[in-house]
């Protein structure tokens, strides 16, 4: 259960996204995190029970129902969309994004990895290390996700067997070093019984690390953020035009990076102009750091004209302002990528449009392989491309600044999003 | 200095850039507002977000006809101290009107007829946003929810065919006629919202706390009586301890026994509590998708 009020507000906030094949237990897994730390209710448990019936099932309630919510997902069986779920241990709050794991549903696994700071990823102990694995360990990268458990699941089906979960671990260990992930941890569960998912195994003494949820409680977040490359990107500016706050003028935005206080020469951009920070302001009176994620109010020394899409950054401290990018690109619509088409594009709170002009090569993101000569880039389908944009862009490498590395790109027709990039 | 913020802290920022975002995103929004405590904590939210200058929009409250007077005196009274304009979209009116039919027997609810009400007053003002206070956390349908969730011209929504969210690069692009809804706290749970108005120290309606009130059970809910309440003979008003855990029509919203009459206690409540707040709303027991179902008609 949640804990109440006694500290409380010591908590800290952990996004995590689960990933794995069709069957590999995911849903089976966060059912049983919720059901274990008491997060599902009586009620959501009742009905559990009559849609576990109503399918079929017999015997053990099946916990992959409470995640499943739409109707065609209960009816197949299957998650098709990105579920969120949340729960609380008197450690923290947790945030799941609990995603289909099939190929064709890539581009949800994308979503959901894109604002996690763990991956969970499923491994079959039958089976080991498959091409979904791969895939998925290839995504959590991309995505720049710092920490990664593998959970490898369904020990009571092979017995428990230290030696299975040895082999899959040191596969797992062969491949992950050619991925940009600095954390990587090993947990042999059952999430069907609940060995090592809350509760320590009973059935491997040999294991001697951590719980999954212990693990989730423990890891170290706080230094994930980017504290480094000041990035403040103007949201919108704050004018009451009252007799009480006649002259003021703040820029609103959330903090990208960086660390900003009172007194900072800042520069603005585009424009280029120099500044002081006045003061950080919020509803809650002066901010003496504002670090991200913050949501706060930026007043300047000097008038100078700021507006939405702007970043307030430090002087000596800059992003790359250019108008061409090299990225990757998960592509999420029916629709290929066109190359020289024409898109509108959203990076961190400046809207413009590009146009595509080179395409580099897919990436078989089962096999990580370069296949320079397909250049046919459909739904689900990673690619590294240059884009051209009608107007400079402020950015770091996604992997050193997810907020400022990162893009969609938009149909124009559709106004549906159809890409999500990553600057390189 | 650790940098690194509370979980209500993140979740405070997180709700503030998605407001910022509808405001600079959209030309004519709106706050649903219905005196419940999710809204309350948007209204909050927003307040913070403008700071030191005014909300850039209205409130928008569905009107029933079957609200408790606590509410409606409760949101009276907020707009008046604060000065805030507000929008009502009457049920009676469209019921007058004939754009819907009032149900009828004794489970009657107009809780599905506001869908229709809605629709027309965002279409009567032309709003192309109407932020929300609804939570992911609520019901299944409602985790699948994004933050910026689209609707085409006729207030429907499409579960199966949802913009991907990534990051915080919200897309609220759209055609002439569709609009969104947009959630600031999809993101919070029930703990988190009472925790909140804890620190925060924010007002609610008194039908949070504990008091004594006249009721009748029906079915193993308790429902407050009330002129419009539809009574069966059998069923007997009786005086209980009691307090309300979501605030919405009299008619559908049932009242659990409690002695929590400070924030302190109803936290503790929660935290000890078995079943979801959703739990004492009859509109969601019709059907197993019955959320799914009135969401894609153009519910909130
Ligand atoms: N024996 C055993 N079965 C499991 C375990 N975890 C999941 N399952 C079963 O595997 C099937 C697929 O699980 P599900 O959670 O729906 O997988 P998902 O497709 O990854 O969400 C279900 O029948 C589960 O009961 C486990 O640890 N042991
Ligand atoms: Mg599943």
């Amino acid at each position: 259960m949640e804990n109440t009020t006694t500290g409380y507000l010591d908590m800290e906030l952990l996004r995590f996204t689960t990933a794995g094949s069709v069957d590999d237990g995911k849903s089976t897994l966060i059912g049983r995190l919720l059901y274990d730390s008491k997060a599902i209710f009586q009620d959501q448990m009742e009905a559990v029970e009559r849609a576990s019936k109503k399918i079929g099932g017999e015997g053990e309630v099946n916990l992959a129902l409470l995640t499943d919510g739409l109707r065609s997902e209960r009816e197949q069986g299957i998650t098709i969309d990105v579920a969120y779920r949340y729960f609380a241990t008197p450690k923290r709050k947790f945030i799941i994004a609990d995603t289909p794991g099939h190929i064709q549903y890539t581009r949800n696994m994308v979503t959901g990895a894109s604002t996690a700071n763990l991956a969970v990823i499923l491994v079959d102990a039958r089976n080991g290390l498959v091409e979904q694995t791969a895939r998925h360990s290839f995504i959590a990268s991309l995505l720049g996700i710092k920490h990664v458990v593998y959970c490898i699941n369904k020990m009571d089906l092979v017995d428990y067997s230290q030696e299975k979960y040895e082999q899959i671990k040191s596969d797992l260990d062969d491949f992950t070093s050619k991925l940009e992930i600095s954390d990587i941890r090993y947990i042999p569960i059952s999430a069907l019984k609940g060995d090592n998912v809350v509760d320590r195994s009973k059935n491997m003494d040999w294991y001697q690390g951590s719980t999954l949820l212990y693990t989730l409680e423990t890891v170290h977040i706080a230094s994930d953020a980017n504290h480094v490359d000041c990035r403040f990107p103007v949201q919108t500016v704050i004018r009451p035009q009252t007799t009480e706050y006649h002259d003021y003028r703040g820029y609103a935005g959330r903090v990208a990076g960086g660390i900003f206080k009172k007194g900072d020469e800042v520069t603005v951009l585009p424009s280029g102009f120099t500044s002081k920070i006045a003061r950080i302001d919020s509803y809650d009176g002066e901010i003496e750091e504002a670090f991200p994620p913050m949501s706060c109010t930026i007043l300047l020394e000097d008038d100078i004209d700021v507006s939405r899409g702007d970043m307030i950054v430090r002087v000596n401290n800059q992003p790359n302002s250019s108008q061409d990018h090299e990225m990757m690109v998960c592509w999420m619509s029916q629709r290929p990528l066109q190359l020289n088409g024409k898109y509108a594009i959203k990076h961190t709170t400046r809207d413009a449009r590009c146009i595509v002009k080179d395409i580099r090569y897919k990436v078989d993101i089962n096999t990580l392989h370069r296949l320079e000569d397909d250049k046919e880039i459909k739904m689900n389908d990673i690619a590294r491309i240059t884009i051209r944009t009608t107007v400079p862009l402020f950015t770091d490498r996604y992997q050193r600044n997810r907020q400022t590395g990162s893009i969609i790109l938009i149909d124009e027709a559709t106004n549906e999003t159809v890409g999500a990039g990553m600057i390189l | 200095m650790k940098y690194n913020l509370t979980h209500l802290k993140e979740l405070e920022s997180e709700a503030i850039f998605v407001i910022r975002e509808v405001v600079a995103q959209f030309e004519n929004p709106a706050l649903l507002f219905s005196g419940g405590k999710d809204s309350i904590v948007c209204y909050h939210l927003a307040k913070k977000a403008f700071y030191p200058g005014k909300i850039p929009f209205p409130l928008v409250h569905v009107d029933t006809g079957h609200n408790f007077p606590e509410t409606i005196a409760f949101r009276d009274n907020l707009v008046k101290n604060d000065g805030l304009e507000l929008i009502v979209g009457s049920v009676q009116e469209s019921i007058d009107q004939g754009r819907v039919v009032e149900e009828k027997g004794f489970n009657a609810s107009r809780n599905g007829l506001q869908t229709t009400t809605l629709l027309d007053t965002i279409e009567k003002h032309k709003f192309d946003a109407c932020m929300g206070g609804a939570r992911r956390d609520e019901e299944k349908a409602r985790a699948k929810e994004r933050f910026f969730s689209h609707r085409d011209e006729f207030g429907q929504w499409d579960p199966k065919n949802q913009r991907p969210e990534l990051w915080n690069l919200f897309n609220g692009m759209k055609q002439m006629g569709e609009n969104f809804r947009v959630f600031p706290i999809s993101n919070w749970t029930e703990m988190d919202v009472w925790q909140y108005i804890l620190h925060e120290n924010i007002e609610l309606p008194s039908l949070y706390f504990s008091h004594e009130r006249e009721v009748f059970i029906r079915d193993g809910v308790i429902y407050s009586d009330g002129e419009f309440m539809n009574k069966k003979p059998e069923e007997q008003i009786e005086k209980r301890v009691v307090r309300f855990r979501t605030i919405g029509d009299m008619t559908c919203t049932g009242a659990v026994e409690s002695p929590a009459d400070d924030l302190e206690k109803i936290i503790e409540e929660v935290a000890a509590t078995r079943t979801t707040e959703r739990g004492t709303r009859a509109d969601d027991k019709r059907s197993e998708a019955a959320m799914e179902d009135r969401k894609k008609q153009g519910y909130f």
